[in-house]
Formats: structure tokens, C-alpha cells, sequence
């Protein structure tokens, strides 16, 4: 199980061919403090670039695309009463939904973890 | 994740305490045509609570500060007078106004603070602060209307910054003792940390605090100063702008611009009775005509059900689904805990505990009127 990453900050890890989806560190920096999530409704079909989620910080009202396509069959319960979880564990326990793939090959076509890294250091 | 959508191209101005946010870690972003501090390391939720915990320190020198100078108080008071709604001419020494310059309509096109100098010697000057984004309109606007014994000084190698919180007064009187006898909206002229300076105490967050005029080569100094004390952090405008949708204060070109009046917009507190009965400003057959029978929409707050947020520009609709105005700030508000928005609704669904609909998204999400401020005002009175 590897975790990818699209342009548009978001993780994508994977076991089978369900996807869990979430914002990167680097986003939840850049947003700062998360203070609402809007999460899909379970058994929504997104499409990848699709809008997904909304994240809101003090501040502003961020779009969160889908990095793949496929139905969403769970949604992170957490966040509704602890949305500042994403901005304590984006990578963990923050996670947004979780996508079964319509293609579970489209996830080789993302960034692995040295190309996000490096796409990250041409943002500086 | 969408990327925030910044894209002034011009080139940006800077404030004389550019350098220093810069070395805070401040998150600069465009605003008004300044390269701006919108949040520090701590962030907008912590710089928000601390303001309302301890002391602030916001740097507003992007403002425009100005004087209008005329023989006598009287005739450069008359001469403001014929642009804003406020009682000018009765202002008192050492005293500080709100007011709003109008246009025919009754429209507003900046608000602004004027000040009457606390010393007898410098009548016939008064102080304004006017708004970064509309500065240059603005003086544009008060020269073409000023008599020829009037006339308009901009001042512009002056910063100013802002002292705001519980424990401003408190860290202020250890480097400007007289500071601490001023009361709410009072100015006057004194050294702090042994610096010429201009104080007001006002601000625009709904604590007791400071505005501190100074030159611009000083201000620097007296930033780090007030940033050594344990009590003051520096505050962004992220922050800034969350303090000020609690404390119910309209932001311009937001919850007032040129095509709402003072009355709709809940300002009718800044218009003296005298200029009521009077008149005498730009618009005030409009304003005269709302006073007497209400105006057709008025600005009130909204506090949504449940935690999503309701930006600016969401309608704002009947239980019975009719379309009665929009939200012109909208956020979460960090004191109150929860989401909050202030907006304009058709009159007979101004009562506060109305309930209204916001469209967020293509989703109702039900909020009821309410009264603001969200957070209570906490001035200094004595």
C-alpha cells in the first residue's frame, strides 16, 4: 500500500481498490486553521478533478477535487465535531473519504512521495 | 484543494513595518494595494483568541491619515460637514468621531474617524483616517468640494498601528502613563516609549485599545517596543477581520460601499441629532425620508444553525422561500465558537429570532436574525 499525491494537495492511499482521500500537510499549512468540512454523502460517484469536499478555515472556503474517479462508501465521521483534526493529522487521522475506484490503475498515473516532494519544492 | 485566488498584478506598496512582519514570519498577501501580513506563525484562530485574552499589536499604516486644515474649528468643521452626516462643528477637543462621506444618494463612499486635536492652538486642523482602498478617491472626492480656505494635507510619512485587548491599557501606561486616563473615543498627543506619537483610543475589534499615529521612521521602534512586552503578539488581518465580523463592525466595500445609506446599514447611532434635523450632507433627503419611515432593508446579524459557515455574497431567503438579500460578511467566529454572518434582509425580517434560509452551495441551511455584536464590546468606560 503506497500513498500518491495530485497537484492540488491531496493524498490518496490505497488497499484494494478502495482509496482513502485526504488533504496534504502542505495544505492544511497553507489553509491554516480548519474550522468546517463538508463531506460528501456515502455512495456519491465523484469524478477525478470533480469537486469533492469543502474545507473552511477562518479565513476561506476551499474546494477539495476528487484525485480519482469512483463512489464514496465512507466518509470520516470525526471531522463534523473535530474539523481541526486536519490541521493536528492531514495525513492520519484527518483523512476526508474514502473512494472505491472505477479504475484502480488511474492512482499509478498520481505523484509518489519524492515527485510530490519535489513538485512542493518548485511552490517555494 | 483550490488555491486562493490573489491576483493583484500591480505592483504592491509596502508600510514601514513591511520588513518587520517579514522577520516575524508573517504570511504577506495583497490587500488594498499593499503587500499585507494575513496571519503570523501562531495563525488566525490563536492570534484571534489572544487579542481577546491579552494584547494585540495590528499594523494599519496601509490607512490613509490626513489633515484638513481651515482658519477656525467652525469653518473647517462646516466644510467636512458638507460631505458627512456627523456633527463635526460640536465635536469636542481631544475628541474622536465615526462618520461616512456620502455620496447625492446617500450612498456611502468611505467610512472614516475625524479627530479634533486636544490642543487649543491646532484649531481649525482635524485628523482623518480613511479606508487603504478608497484613500485616493476620497481625497480626490474632499478637495473638489472644500472651500478655498480649506485645504486638504495628506499624511503620508505616518504609520499607524493598533493596541487592542483586555491588557492594552495596562502595557501602554508603562511607556505612556498619561495613556491610561484617556476614555473611549478620546485623542490626544503624548510620547509613548519616548516617541512623539498620536493617540486615539479606539480601534476596530471591540476590545479597549489604542490606535497610535507616529512617523513613519519610528514606527518601526515603536512596534518592537510593544512586542517585547510579554502581553502583545502581532496580529494579521485574518484576525483582524474575524475580531471585527464578532464586534459587528462593517467593513468597506463588504457591509457598506456606495450603494447602502448609514440608516440601512445600522448607523444612524453616528448621525447627531442637530445633522438629523438639519441636513445639510449629500443624500440627506434620502436619509431624512428612511429616518421618518424606515429604510426598505436594513443590515442585521445572522448566526447559522450547526458549524458550515455562510460566506459573502449567500442568499439570504424567507422561511417561504422568497429571495430577501445576501450575506456581506461571513465566517466562523472564533469567540462565539460557531459560524457567523452579517447582511442585508428586507425590513419586516429584520426582527431578531426571524428565521431565514442561507443558500450555501445549492443547500439550505436554516440561521435565525440576531443581535449584534456577536461578542460583547468591551470599551473602556470611565
Amino acid at each position: 500500500m503506497s500513498t500518491r499525491y495530485t497537484k492540488d494537495h491531496e493524498w490518496v492511499s490505497l488497499d484494494g481498490d478502495v482509496a482513502t482521500v485526504g488533504i496534504t500537510d502542505y495544505a492544511q499549512q497553507q489553509l491554516g486553521d480548519v474550522v468546517y468540512v463538508e463531506l460528501p454523502e456515502v455512495g456519491k460517484k465523484v469524478t477525478k478533478g470533480g469537486e469533492a469536499a469543502v474545507v473552511e478555515s477562518v479565513k476561506a472556503a476551499s474546494e477539495v477535487y476528487a484525485p480519482l474517479s469512483g463512489e464514496v462508501v465512507e466518509v470520516n465521521p470525526a471531522l463534523e465535531g473535530a474539523p481541526a483534526t486536519v490541521n493536528e493529522d492531514a495525513q492520519g487521522k484527518g483523512w476526508f473519504m474514502k473512494l472505491k475506484l472505477d479504475n484502480r490503475g488511474d492512482a499509478d498515473e498520481l505523484m509518489d512521495e519524492a515527485a510530490y516532494k519535489e513538485f512542493l519544492a518548485t511552490l517555494a | 484543494m483550490s488555491e486562493p485566488t490573489d491576483t493583484a498584478s500591480a505592483p504592491l506598496a509596502v508600510t514601514p513595518l513591511h520588513d518587520l512582519h517579514v522577520r516575524l514570519g508573517a504570511r504577506m498577501v495583497p490587500f488594498a494595494g499593499y503587500d499585507m501580513p494575513v496571519q503570523y506563525r501562531d495563525g488566525i484562530l490563536t492570534e484571534h483568541n489572544h487579542t481577546r485574552a491579552a494584547a494585540g499589536l495590528f499594523d494599519v499604516s496601509h490607512m490613509g491619515q490626513a489633515f484638513l486644515t481651515g482658519p477656525d474649528h467652525e469653518t473647517t468643521a462646516r466644510a467636512l460637514e458638507a460631505l458627512v452626516p456627523a456633527d463635526i462643528v460640536n465635536l469636542g477637543h481631544g475628541k474622536q468621531r465615526y462618520t461616512q462621506l456620502l455620496n447625492a444618494e446617500g450612498g456611502i463612499l468611505d467610512d472614516l474617524m475625524v479627530t479634533r486635536s486636544s490642543d487649543p492652538d491646532e484649531d481649525g486642523a482635524l485628523m482623518l483616517i480613511v479606508n487603504a482602498a478608497c484613500k485616493h478617491q476620497d481625497y480626490a472626492h474632499i478637495e473638489a468640494h472644500l472651500p478655498a480656505n480649506v485645504k486638504l494635507m495628506r499624511a503620508e510619512h505616518r504609520a499607524l498601528i493598533a493596541l487592542q485587548g483586555p491588557k492594552a491599557a495596562e502595557v501602554l501606561a508603562r511607556h505612556a502613563p498619561e495613556a491610561a486616563g484617556m476614555g473611549f473615543m478620546a485623542a490626544r498627543s503624548m510620547k509613548v516609549a519616548g516617541i512623539d506619537c498620536h493617540l486615539s483610543r479606539s480601534g476596530y475589534t471591540g476590545e479597549d485599545g489604542y490606535e497610535i499615529s507616529v512617523k513613519a521612521n519610528k514606527v518601526a521602534s515603536l512596534a518592537e517596543t510593544l512586542l517585547r512586552e510579554p502581553e502583545v503578539k502581532p496580529i494579521g488581518l485574518g484576525a483582524r477581520d474575524s475580531l471585527r465580523l464578532e464586534a459587528g463592525l462593517c467593513l468597506y466595500g463588504h457591509d457598506i460601499d456606495t450603494t447602502t445609506t448609514p440608516i440601512e446599514a445600522g448607523l444612524t447611532w453616528s448621525i447627531q441629532k442637530r445633522r438629523r434635523t438639519e441636513g445639510g450632507f449629500p443624500g440627506d433627503a434620502r436619509i431624512k425620508e428612511e429616518l421618518a419611515n424606515g429604510p426598505s432593508r436594513v443590515r442585521v446579524g445572522l448566526v447559522p444553525e450547526g458549524r458550515a459557515p455562510a460566506r459573502e455574497g449567500t442568499e439570504i431567503r424567507a422561511t417561504d422561500g422568497s429571495v430577501i438579500g445576501a450575506i456581506t460578511s461571513g465566517g466562523f467566529g472564533p469567540t462565539v465558537g460557531g459560524p457567523i454572518a452579517m447582511g442585508y434582509v428586507s425590513r419586516g425580517s429584520a426582527d431578531v429570532g426571524t428565521p431565514v434560509v442561507l443558500m450555501v452551495r445549492g443547500k439550505e441551511l436554516a440561521a435565525k436574525v440576531t443581535a449584534m455584536p456577536f461578542a460583547p464590546h468591551r470599551y473602556h468606560k470611565g
